[in-house]
């Protein structure tokens, strides 16, 4: 029986390697699959807990994680079109109509 | 102990291919190795005992939401825009970003190994749901104890696709 530490320590290097994506890429579309990366990480992390506590619980919020996933790829990669549509660019470095 | 190979098999594939998916140039490629990413992903999930939820892993994250994504990226056609829109703007956000992933996860891992992890243990040990069925316990908890998240969820569903709709279509009013 593996550790569950193990679990998660690689999900917190899961979660830190898209946080850095979000930092250092300027495509929106990348930017956004980092997040997805993240996502994926915190669901590691219900799933060990889950598994450690003996509960079903953790995999039903993986569940709705999930759903929320969906309808937030579907929004945002929607938003990406307009904006593309709009501007010709997806670089977040030429989006900056709300910088003052 | 073949456990504990295949957890570092997949755990290794996760993060190198976790770590093309931000350093790669092309978005399609750094799509293909998060759809890597995912199934490595489902794996472990199956190793937790957690058979559903890595079988929908595989088909809800894998299959649509990157599906969705390859898609935009080929209807925006990206992959030469994106070579001159990669430039440095500001040369200390890199190093300095990668020092501060570094330090999380030096913060995550001090945290994790620290903590003596306790808690209320439920009955659901992984003896009880291979005699069950992870499916059916999914199922079960989903129509009993969380029937109303499960409701909402649809509602959410439903305001994500109208919502992706208006916000993608052409503007009727625009010329």
């Amino acid at each position: 029986m593996i550790p569950l530490t193990w679990y998660l320590i690689l999900s917190g290097i899961l979660f830190s390697i898209g946080a850095v994506g979000v930092l250092i890429r300027r495509n929106a579309i990348v930017i956004f699959m980092c997040i997805e990366l993240m996502l994926n990480a915190v669901n590691l992390a219900f799933i060990t807990f889950s598994r450690q506590l003996n509960s079903m619980d953790g995999q039903i919020f993986v569940f709705f994680i999930m759903t929320v996933a969906a309808a937030e790829a579907a929004v945002g990669l929607a938003i990406i079109i307009a904006i593309y549509r709009n501007k010709a660019t997806v670089n977040v470095d030429d989006i900056n109509l709300m910088k003052w | 102990m073949l456990e504990s190979l295949l957890f570092l098999i997949m755990g290794s594939i996760t993060i190198a291919c976790a770590l093309c998916v931000v350093f790669q140039k092309n978005p399609i490629y750094s799509a293909i190795f998060l759809i890597q990413t995912m199934v490595s992903l489902a794996v472990l999930y199956v190793l937790l005992h957690a058979q559903f939820i890595a079988a929908i892993q595989v088909m809800i994250y894998a299959g649509a939401i990157m599906v969705l994504f390859i898609f935009v990226i080929m209807l925006l056609n990206l992959s030469k825009a994106d070579e001159e829109g990669e430039r440095d703007n500001l040369f200390f956000q890199k190093p300095s970003a990668i020092i501060l992933g570094f330090i999380l996860v030096v913060m995550i891992g001090t945290v994790t190994l620290k903590t003596v992890f306790q808690g209320v243990k439920g009955e659901y040990t992984p003896e009880t749901i291979s005699q069950i069925g992870n499916t059916q316990l999914v199922g079960k908890m989903l129509f009993t104890k969380y029937v109303f998240p499960f409701e909402i969820a649809s509602i959410l569903l439903f305001a994500a696709i109208i919502g992706a709709i208006i916000l993608a279509k052409k503007r009727i009013i625009e010329d």
